[in-house]
């Protein structure tokens, strides 16, 4: 069902926002069928990176970007933003079948229930968003990410408007369904990262620059008790400047 | 319940305040009459308010419908295309620069003393609040919203983006621009049957004015306020029911 792993590749990213270079000539690398997670304090311009990687280009905001069979991205990616961005006037269902009517299909409700079902929500399919709590709204979000069936995935800081308990667990959801496709996860949580990334990035300085950091052992996700996610948090922290 | 009540007070507390204005100062039944002279005048004549006031609400019904209709089009072809923009947004702002009041002679001496006349004053007096506010809807839709759309479309489908997402968005918008067009669709139509006309409530009004049947005149006026505040209630109560939903912007993250 999950599409064939694609690696993309962006090249000599540039951002000027408001007179200021956030960042000039940064590659950007995600393994195919991998979980990459970036991580970094907040203005650094992870955002504008992702909606770069997203084809949503603004003023300012320049780079190369390309799959790894060498063709554009446009209409191979599915992004989940901070917000659940559910439209208020439409049931669960619906919202998670925009995709296929703003193209004029056919929506395919079988495979939207499926996924529904997968996400927790069968029983939610015909609530309005409104009256879900801000966990089961993020659930129907991820399914609709899911429903568009793109072999990369996009995600901006998804999580992180969640109370702790519901965030830990809609991290274990994302692992287990997203597995398979490219994914680049954005956030300022570094535990996020480092219990999600077969990958993470650490995004840093002004202008901004990646630094990798080595791989953590085990399958996402990973226990946040675990050594040596704990080992690698300190790092992280210190890398950040923020111990 | 408590708010029903609440509006009889304050009908009863004006009633009262009436009263006592017309005995304290012995005000002659041609310039003001009490409300109980009122009242048997709407009792006496009330199959004559009716007729007419079935006329006005005619006036104002037609005027609505064909004002939303032409308000939504114009905000809808202000919104798509930027030659629309350029060439009917001025006369959008000069529709509400020339009062009404000013070229209802004009409308009357054109449509005639008929229907056509009131139904365009009510349709011309909407149109602004309609087509503004719908338009300003349109034009602010949340950004994560076209974002979302804008990933989802392999190219862009500008249609359909405006039909499943700017539309449906700015409904609540819409909805507050009827609110103001049902308050004051009414006067247009009144305003066109001062001008000239030959039935309605604004009609009998200026007729019973001329002929000193003030009390009729009061009666009259109410059956208007009437007319004015069900219309009003019905366009809100049906606004309620089909866009349960609250305007909800989610909020636009900028570069972080």
């Amino acid at each position: 069902m999950t599409p064939a792993p694609l690696a993309v590749s962006l090249r000599a990213a540039r951002l000027v926002y408001g007179g200021l270079i956030l960042f000039d000539g940064l590659d950007l690398a995600l393994a195919g069928g991998c979980f990459t997670c970036l991580l970094g304090p907040s203005g650094i311009g992870k955002t504008s990176l992702l909606r770069l990687l997203a084809g949503l280009t603004a003023i300012g905001i320049s780079g190369e970007l390309r799959g790894d069979d060498g063709l554009p991205l446009t209409g191979r990616v599915a992004y989940m933003a901070q917000q659940d961005l559910l439209l208020p006037w439409l049931n669960v269902l619906d919202n998670v079948t925009l995709g296929s009517r703003l193209r004029g299909e056919h929506p395919d409700r079988e495979r939207a229930l499926h996924l529904l079902a997968q996400v927790g929500l069968a029983d939610c399919a015909l609530a309005r968003p409104d009256t879900l709590s801000g966990g089961m709204r993020q659930r129907a979000a991820l399914a609709r990410t899911l429903m568009e069936d793109r072999p990369v995935v996009l995600m901006d800081e998804p999580f992180s408007g969640l109370d702790a308990l519901t965030r830990l667990r809609l991290q274990a959801l994302a692992a287990e369904l997203l597995a398979g496709r490219t994914v680049l996860l954005v956030t300022h949580d570094p535990l996020e990262a480092l219990r999600l990334g077969d990958h993470v990035l650490v995004m840093n300085g002004r202008p901004a620059t990646l630094s990798t950091l080595p791989d953590l052992p085990g399958v996402p996700p990973r226990d946040p008790g675990d050594p040596a996610v704990q080992a690698a948090y300190r790092a992280i922290l210190r890398l950040l400047g923020a111990v | 319940m408590r708010g029903l009540g609440r509006v009889l007070l304050t009908l009863a507390g004006l009633l009262l305040v009436w009263q006592i204005v017309v005995t304290l100062g012995e005000l002659p039944p041609y310039i003001l009459p009490d409300p109980l002279a009122v009242a048997a005048s709407l009792w006496r004549n009330a199959g004559m308010l009716l007729g007419h006031a079935g006329v006005t609400a005619l006036e104002i019904l037609m005027g609505m419908v064909l004002g939303t209709l032409l308000g939504c089009s114009s905000a809808l072809a202000l919104s798509y295309s930027r030659r629309a923009r350029r060439w009917l947004l001025p006369v959008l702002i000069a529709s509400q620069a020339i009062p009404v009041f000013a070229i209802a002679p004009l409308l009357v001496l054109w449509l005639g003393y008929g229907l056509g006349s009131k139904i365009a004053m009510a349709l011309l007096i909407i149109y602004f609040p309609v087509t503004a506010n719908f338009y300003d809807g349109l034009r602010h839709t949340p950004r994560g919203w076209l974002d979302l759309a804008r990933v989802m479309l392999p190219e862009p489908r500008r249609w359909a983006v405006l039909r499943h997402i700017a539309i449906p968005a700015a409904l609540p918008a819409l909805g507050s621009g009827l609110r103001v067009a049902a308050a004051i669709a009414p006067i247009g139509a009144v305003l066109g049957e001062w001008v000239g006309s030959s039935a309605g409530l604004g009609y009998l009004m200026l007729h019973a004015n001329s002929r000193m049947q003030v009390d009729l005149m009061f009666a009259a006026l109410l059956v208007l306020a009437a007319l004015a505040v069900g219309l009003y209630f019905i366009v809100d109560a049906s606004l309620k029911r089909w866009l349960p939903w609250h305007p909800a912007t989610p909020e636009t993250s900028e570069t972080d």
